[in-house]
């Protein structure tokens, strides 16, 4: 953008031409009441996010500083008000971390070929529905994925859940932002490059794959970033498919496996009269916020640092 | 090296515009040809159809013939890829790989296509720079990325990478119209330097560039726009700014044009 | 391809003369590559296609033999008794789309008022830190959001929900509701779903608002107008199409938020009384298929969990093409 309006302060741009003396009175009342509202909704936006912070921090922080809290599972809790031991989160977080890593393994590949086609190669009908279908998806509920894997697994095939289940669910979510993202990161490459490519008598694939992915690489990091931590915070899908467990479980195929939102979710209907199960959902939460939050940070700022300057 | 270029009645099109329309020229082996003319009358189109890169830009197709030697450009069986490898393209925006170094762009083409010996690469590299005029510029920095250097010097380094693939023929779009005059009079050095071993065609809007490095001329025009462009004439470079045999031609040298 | 003897280039490429034949074989030139590369490309496209073709097969193929064997009009009972095989989505319907409804409502002229802070009001420094600070208000997890609500918003809020609703109970939509308690009504969601879709209609938004030609703005200036009189005349117009499509894309979000809304909101007991006031409770499809995964026990009763999951899918797939629509429409006007 070549115009600074932004840089010219309301009350001068209100006097801009100076020749038009009507203006004051309503005129700049007006003007100067928008100026106040505006700027009141951007800091009472603040409010919500800083009270959200300020919530999970000051209830969860003490709880999330141990050592335990890293290191334990929750494997001999008792009923609730009588266990006075908070134990760790070990088992939720390694399940988070691994059912969102098992999540980006198979969506990342899928959007970013998806991305390479709509961008590299994506022309007609075909492509338009590709890119109308990348829409819908990541429009499509958290909940309904989930339904939608139950369905297919346990109604039509008859299998058992696994953890597995709650990342094919997250897939369906993580595909159309990578997609999303890596789209316009691509778009970002000059055309030019292509061309010298081509004209070096490299083919299309090779020049994707070494000239084109290689200069848009930190935009699409920043997008699977993006893309891990929302579907690490994600919660509706499993709690269809997820079946908690309080012992850590690093297999993803057999057995239950826990995750940090499971972990509050089953802990949530006792807080109200035991803070032991208080405590746990919290320090759960303030994990999860702060993980999802820190990876989220973390992909910007690659994405900042290292963009390449044309 | 240098091959010789046969271009027999090309039409050229996107989708169903046609571009430009009915051209027929040789261009000489080891000889520098300049293509001149008006803005949009289809210079870098049909320059573009000489190593097929007309065909990355969708709806970009040819009807007619293009012979290189003896080999038939649009033979079916052709692949465009390989006729990009021995016609080689340098563009008007200097184009280096920003993700890469200035050593990794001359060599690039080479890695793409499989080349990994490093002896090989090592030798290109000085060899490539040596033809381009830049080694003594970047002897010392190779492995700096290639976005760091001048104007002038990334339109060399851009040179010294389509070299580095050993093509028989040059093609230049423009290639100094993003270069202030000390870097274009380098570049014109080097071009005549280079037509020693490849067949050079070079697009320009300078005059005076295509009186000072090519031997030979082609005046392009187009009737009015949404038309087709055509080849008016093709001569020598003397005699096309001397004593042109089209009026056209002399009016658009000579600034009367349009 | 890779002889390491001798320093030669001609060793190293296909053809004896150091340059590769015209008339490559497939190998050497990449064709075989770029068939295969561009196979991937155009297969994860099409299986994007397929991921959301199979959710609507799935779900309609579970969902219609739940729904024949329901005794109750499915689209308008107010009963959700699933092993009574008496289910109906009304009351579902209701709460979902009211809460989504009334979030984008009290959600877009935030939006709006934020998207043109960031674009024309905010100090140039600040632009860049305010606009991740909002993107990061979706980045925090919906059960997190669903945790602040309920236990520190919904006690706070409910003097100030009581005294709405002793002001306002004359309409319609704020009569008061004496069965539920302690804050944990539609009113309360909604809020918490605006803040939720805040930044992803914030996003959009700002984006249409930053490509307003500036040329247009500028004449505005120069006619004398105020800096809001500009932003009246040259930039809320232009944004309009953006304003709305974002809104939809927001109310997609809402409709299907879970979990915020599965804690937050207090569910309703069978034979509760119709009332329109936001002052209830209730459940949203998605709250309503979460907090129901132990009672699917297979045949109708999964079935009618599907059968409401199909017609959120429905809902938000026609919300989210209505914006795709918007968004193109504009796209060919400015091209
Ligand atoms: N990518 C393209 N798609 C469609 N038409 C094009 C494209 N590039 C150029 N043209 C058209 O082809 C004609 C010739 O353009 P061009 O070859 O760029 O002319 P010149 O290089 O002589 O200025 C013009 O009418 C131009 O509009
Ligand atoms: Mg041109």
């Amino acid at each position: 953008m070549s115009l600074d309006v932004k840089d010219i302060p309301a009350s001068e741009a209100g006097d801009l031409g100076g020749i038009d003396h009507g203006k004051s009175g309503i005129r700049v009342l007006k003007n100067n009441i928008a100026t106040v509202l505006i700027w009141a909704a951007f800091l009472i936006a603040l409010i919500p996010l800083v009270w959200i912070l300020w919530t999970v921090l000051s209830k969860g922080l003490s709880t999330i500083l141990t050592v335990t809290w890293w290191q334990k599972d929750q494997s001999g809790v008792g009923a609730p008000g009588f266990d006075t031991n908070v134990r760790g989160a070990r088992h939720a977080i390694i399940g988070t971390l691994e059912i969102a890593a098992a999540t980006s393994v198979i969506a990342i590949p899928i959007a970013v070929m998806t991305a390479i086609y709509l961008v590299e190669y994506g022309r007609g009908k075909l492509a338009r529905g590709v890119s109308f279908m990348v829409d819908i998806l990541s429009g499509v509920p958290s909940i309904v994925a989930g339904l939608f894997i139950y369905a297919v697994w346990v109604t039509f095939f008859g299998w058992k859940l696994n953890a597995f289940c709650s990342s094919l669910a997250l897939v369906l979510l993580m595909v159309p932002v990578v997609c999303r993202s890596t789209e316009e990161m691509l778009k970002l490459v000059p055309n030019e490059l292509r061309e010298a490519s081509y004209a070096l008598g490299v083919p299309k694939w090779k020049t994707i794959v070494k000239v084109v992915l290689p200069t848009s690489f930190s935009g699409i990091v920043t997008g699977s970033l993006l893309g891990f931590a929302r579907v690490a915070g994600e919660t509706a899908p499993l709690l269809i498919l997820a079946q908690y467990t309080q012992f850590l479980n690093y297999n993803l195929f057999s057995g239950n496996m826990a995750a940090l939102p499971t972990l509050i979710n089953v802990n949530v209907p006792n807080m109200a009269g035991d803070q032991v199960s208080a405590d746990r959902v919290w320090g759960a939460a303030c994990t999860l916020i702060l993980l999802v939050l820190v990876i989220n940070l973390l992909g910007r700022l690659i994405g900042r640092l290292t963009r390449v300057k044309s | 090296m240098g091959k010789r270029i046969d271009v027999k009645d090309l039409n050229v099109f996107y989708g169903d515009f046609k571009a430009v329309e009915g051209v027929s020229m040789t261009v000489e082996p080891r000889s520098v040809t300049a293509f001149i003319g008006p803005s949009g009358c289809g210079k870098s189109t049909f320059l573009r159809t000489l190593n097929r890169m007309h065909e990355v830009i969708p709806g970009g197709h040819v009807q007619g013939k293009v012979m290189l030697d003896d080999e038939d450009l649009y033979a079916p069986g052709v692949d465009p890829v390989a006729v990009r490898r021995t016609v080689g393209m340098v563009f008007q925006r200097p184009n280096p790989f920003p993700t890469m170094s200035i050593r990794d762009n001359v060599i690039a083409g080479l890695r793409l296509n499989g080349v990994k010996n490093k002896k090989v690469l090592d030798q290109k590299v000085e060899e490539s720079l040596q033809g381009a005029n830049l080694w003594n510029e970047v002897k010392d920095r190779l492995n700096k990325p290639g976005a760091g250097l001048s104007g002038g010097q990334q339109q060399r380094l851009c040179i010294a990478r389509a070299i580095a693939v050993e093509p028989q023929v040059l093609l230049m779009d423009e290639p100094c119209s993003a270069l202030d005059p000390i870097s274009t009079l380098a570049i014109e050095d080097l071009i005549g330097k280079l037509k020693e071993q490849y067949t050079i065609v070079i697009v320009t809007h300078n005059m005076q560039q295509a009186a000072r490095v090519s031997d030979k001329t082609a005046f392009f025009n187009l009737e009015a726009t949404g038309k087709p462009g055509n080849l008016i004439e093709m001569d020598d470079t003397q005699q096309i700014f001397n004593n042109p045999s089209k009026k056209a031609t002399e009016d658009y040298i000579s600034g009367r044009f349009g | 391809m890779s002889s390491s003897t001798g320093a030669s280039l001609s060793d190293e490429l296909p053809d004896p003369d150091g340059r590769p034949p015209l008339r490559g074989d497939d190998a050497n030139t990449g064709r075989a590559g770029d068939k295969v590369f561009g196979g991937l490309a155009i297969g994860s496209g099409i299986v994007v296609i397929a991921m959301v073709v199979l959710i609507a097969i799935f779900l309609l193929f579970q969902a219609i033999p739940a729904i024949g064997d329901d005794k109750v009009n499915f689209l308008t009972s107010r009963e959700w008794n699933v092993s009574g095989r008496r289910f109906g989505i009304l009351q579902m319907l209701w709460t979902t789309v009211v809460t989504s409804v009334v979030a984008l409502i009290i959600a877009v002229p935030f939006a709006v008022a934020i998207a043109l802070f960031l674009t024309h009001y905010a100090p140039r420094w600040l632009a860049g830190p305010a606009a991740t600070v909002i993107d990061l208000l979706a980045a925090v997890p919906s059960i997190v959001y669903g945790l602040w609500g309920v236990i520190i918003v919904a006690p706070k809020s409910e003097g100030l929900q009581n005294w709405l609703s002793d002001v306002l109970g004359w309409f319609p939509l704020f009569a008061k509701v004496p069965s539920v308690g302690g804050g944990t009504t539609m009113f309360l969601v909604s809020i918490v779903l605006a803040i939720m879709v805040l930044p992803i209609v914030t996003a959009l938004t700002r984006e249409v608002f930053s490509q307003a030609p500036a040329a247009h703005q500028e004449a505005a200036l120069a006619l004398g107008a105020t800096k809001w009189e500009m932003i009246r005349t040259a930039v809320l117009p232009f944004g309009k199409p953006g304003i709305i499509s974002a809104s939809m894309l927001g109310l997609g979000r809402a409709l299907g938020e879970t979990v915020a809304v599965l804690y937050i909101l207090s569910a309703l007991p069978d034979s509760s009384k119709w009332t329109w006031s936001l002052f209830n409770g209730g459940d949203t499809f998605a709250a309503k298929i979460a907090n129901s995964a132990s009672e699917f026990t297979g045949g109708t009763s999964t079935g009618a969990y599907i059968a409401a999951g199909l017609v959120l899918f429905i809902l938000t797939f026609v919300v989210n093409a209505v914006a795709r629509v918007v968004i193109e429409r504009r796209k060919a006007f400015s091209e």
